[in-house]
C-alpha cells in the first residue's frame, strides 16, 4: 500500500467533488471537476485506489500543483 | 444620428478591435474593466475607462447595471457588446434602450428569440429553412427522450437550450447511454445557464460547420457576406476558420446563402449576424443556430471582402442604410484564421499564467491580440489570447502563409495550442479540404501516441 498525491493540473476553482472518503476509484475516473478559464477540467484518478483524504472543498480556489486528493493504491 | 462616443462592454482583443474602428471613424471610446484587467491593452487604448468590478465576470463584465451606469456617466451614445459576455443578452439590450443608450446589435426581442434554440428552430422551420430532425419542445423526462431518440435514430445529441460555445452538449449512441446521461446534462445546464431545459436532436456524423455572415438594416435590406468554414473544432469550439469553404460547390453555396437570407428576412433582423449550418457528408445542410452579434472569426470575412464589419455594425446602429448592395459585395482570394488558446495543446487543459516572452510573425499577418510580454492571462476569462489571420490568392497559398505565421509566433510562460494548429495545417485531409469536425480529435489521438 502506498499513498499518492493527486495534484491540480491547472489553476482555477473546485467546482464539483465527485468522490467521498473511502470511495474506490479506477484509473481515469473523474474525482474532481475544476473550472478554469470558463472550462470544465476533470481531475482524474492516476491509478486504481481508495480515496484517503480530500484536501479541497467545492468552490475553493486551487492552483496548479496543489494537492487535491490523497489516494491509497 | 452620428455617434460621438461608444462604450465597449467587453475585454481583450475584441475590445481593441472595436476601439480601432471607432478611432478610424472619429468616435471616442470608453473601456470598462475588472480589477484583473487594470492596465490591460484595451484600457490603455480607449479614450476613457471605467472600473466596473472584481475579476469574476458575474461581478464585472456581466454586471449590466455597472456597465450602463458607466455609459451614462461618460456620456456614451451607444454600447458595443463585442462577442460573448452580454452580447447575446436580450435583457441587456432592452436595458440599454430604456436608458436611452443605443445597443449596437439587433433588437432585444430578436436576440431573445434566437438565443432560445427552441424558438429559433421553430421560427426557421416556419420560414422554410431546413432544421436538424429532433425535438421541437424541451424534453423534460427521460421517457420522452428515449421515445424520440427511438423515432429519429441514434446517435442523438442532448444540448442545453440556453447553451452555446459547446458547453452543455452530450452525444449518446444508445438507449443505455441516454439513460445514464440525461440527468447529468440537465444538472449541468442548470448550473451553467441557470436553466435545466434540454433539447434532443439527431446527431450528424462527421459533420461540417459552415456559417453565413449576414447584414441587415432597418429599411429591410438584407445581404450576405459569404460563408466561413468552421469545421476545425476542439470540444465543439472553433479553432481555425476559413473562407471560402473548400467543401461547397457553386450550386451548394448558392443554396446555402439563399437559405441564410431567407431566414434572416423573416425575423425582423437588424445589424450583423451569423447563420450557422451543419452539413452532413452528403451535402445536406440544416440550420443550427443564429449568432446575433459579431463573431470571433469576422476577420476572415473582412480579409476576403475588404470590408470593415465593425464599421458596418456602427453605421447600421446609427440608422444608416447598408453601405453596399449585394451585387457590390465580392469575395476575393482565400483567408484563414487561427485562434491561439492558452492551453495544453494535446490535453486541452487551460494554462493561465504570465507571458514571459512573446514574438509575433512578420509582415502580412493580421494579429488581433490582447496580450504582450508580461501580461497575466487570467484564470477568470476565456483562454483565447490572439487570432492570426492570413490571406492568399488561393487556399494552398493561404495554408502556406498560415504555416509560416504559426511557426514564427513564439509565446513563452504559458502553454498554447500552436503545436496543435501546426499539426492541422500539415494534415493531409486538411490540405485536401476533406475534413470534418472530428479532425482535431483524430489529430490529438495521434499526438498523444507520439507522446509530445
Amino acid at each position: 500500500m502506498a499513498l499518492i498525491e493527486v495534484k491540480a493540473e491547472t489553476t482555477g476553482m473546485v467546482w464539483k467533488i465527485g468522490v467521498k472518503l473511502g470511495d474506490r476509484v479506477s484509473e481515469d475516473d473523474t474525482m474532481i471537476t475544476m473550472e478554469s478559464m470558463k472550462m470544465e477540467v476533470p481531475l482524474l484518478a492516476p491509478e486504481d485506489g481508495t480515496v484517503k483524504e480530500i484536501l479541497v472543498k467545492e468552490e475553493d480556489p486551487i492552483s496548479e500543483g496543489d494537492v487535491a486528493i490523497i489516494l491509497e493504491v | 444620428m452620428e455617434f460621438k462616443k461608444i462604450l465597449i462592454a467587453n475585454r481583450g482583443e475584441i475590445a481593441r478591435r472595436v476601439i480601432s474602428t471607432c478611432r478610424k471613424m472619429g468616435i471616442k471610446t470608453v473601456a470598462v474593466y475588472s480589477e484583473a484587467d487594470q492596465g490591460a491593452l484595451h484600457v490603455r487604448e480607449a479614450d476613457e475607462s471605467v472600473l466596473i468590478g472584481p475579476a469574476p465576470v458575474a461581478q464585472s463584465y456581466l454586471n449590466s447595471g455597472a456597465i450602463i451606469s458607466a455609459a451614462r456617466e461618460t456620456g456614451a451614445d451607444a454600447i458595443h457588446p463585442g462577442y460573448g459576455l452580454l452580447s447575446e443578452n436580450g435583457d441587456f439590450a432592452a436595458e440599454c434602450k430604456k436608458s436611452g443608450i443605443i445597443f449596437i446589435g439587433p433588437p432585444s426581442q430578436v436576440i431573445s428569440d434566437m438565443g432560445s434554440k427552441i424558438e429559433a428552430r421553430r421560427k426557421m422551420m416556419a420560414l422554410g429553412v431546413p432544421v436538424v430532425p429532433g425535438s421541437e419542445e424541451a424534453v423534460d423526462t427521460l421517457e420522452e427522450a428515449l421515445e424520440l431518440a427511438q423515432e429519429i435514430g441514434y446517435p442523438v445529441m442532448l444540448k442545453a437550450s440556453a447553451g452555446g460555445g459547446g458547453v452543455g452538449i452530450s452525444i449518446l449512441s444508445s438507449p443505455e447511454e441516454l439513460e445514464k446521461g440525461f440527468q447529468n446534462i440537465r444538472d449541468r445546464s442548470r448550473l451553467y445557464f441557470g436553466n435545466p431545459t434540454v433539447l434532443l436532436e439527431k446527431f450528424i456524423e462527421s459533420p461540417r460547420h459552415i456559417e453565413v455572415q449576414i447584414a441587415a438594416d432597418q429599411f429591410g435590406n438584407v445581404v450576405h457576406l459569404f460563408e466561413r468554414e468552421c469545421s476545425v473544432q476542439r470540444r465543439h469550439q472553433k479553432v481555425l476558420e476559413e473562407s471560402p469553404s473548400p467543401f461547397l460547390s457553386e450550386d451548394l453555396r448558392d443554396r446555402l446563402l439563399a437559405s441564410a437570407i431567407q431566414g434572416v428576412k423573416g425575423i425582423g433582423y437588424r445589424n450583423l449576424g451569423t447563420m450557422e449550418f451543419i452539413f452532413g457528408q452528403n451535402g445536406e445542410f440544416y440550420f443550427l443556430e443564429m449568432n446575433t452579434r459579431l463573431q470571433v472569426e469576422h476577420p476572415v470575412t473582412e480579409a476576403v471582402t475588404g470590408l470593415d464589419l465593425v464599421e458596418w455594425q456602427i453605421r447600421i446602429a446609427q440608422g444608416e442604410q447598408l453601405p453596399l448592395s449585394q451585387e457590390r459585395i465580392n469575395s476575393q482570394g482565400h483567408a484563414m484564421e487561427c485562434r491561439i488558446y492558452a492551453e495544453d495543446p494535446v490535453r486541452l487543459i487551460p494554462s493561465p499564467g504570465t507571458i514571459s516572452r512573446l514574438s509575433w510573425p512578420m509582415d502580412g499577418v493580421r494579429i488581433d491580440a490582447a496580450v504582450e510580454e508580461g501580461t497575466v492571462v487570467s484564470q477568470y476569462y476565456d483562454p483565447m489570447i490572439a487570432k492570426l489571420v492570413v490571406r492568399g490568392e488561393d487556399r494552398q497559398e493561404t495554408i502556406g502563409a498560415m504555416n509560416r505565421a504559426l511557426s514564427q509566433t513564439q509565446i513563452e510562460g504559458i502553454k498554447n495550442n500552436i503545436p496543435l494548429l501546426l499539426n492541422v495545417v500539415h494534415n493531409d485531409q486538411f490540405i485536401r479540404g476533406n475534413y470534418s469536425t472530428g479532425l482535431i480529435a483524430d489529430l490529438l489521438k495521434a499526438m498523444k501516441k507520439k507522446g509530445r
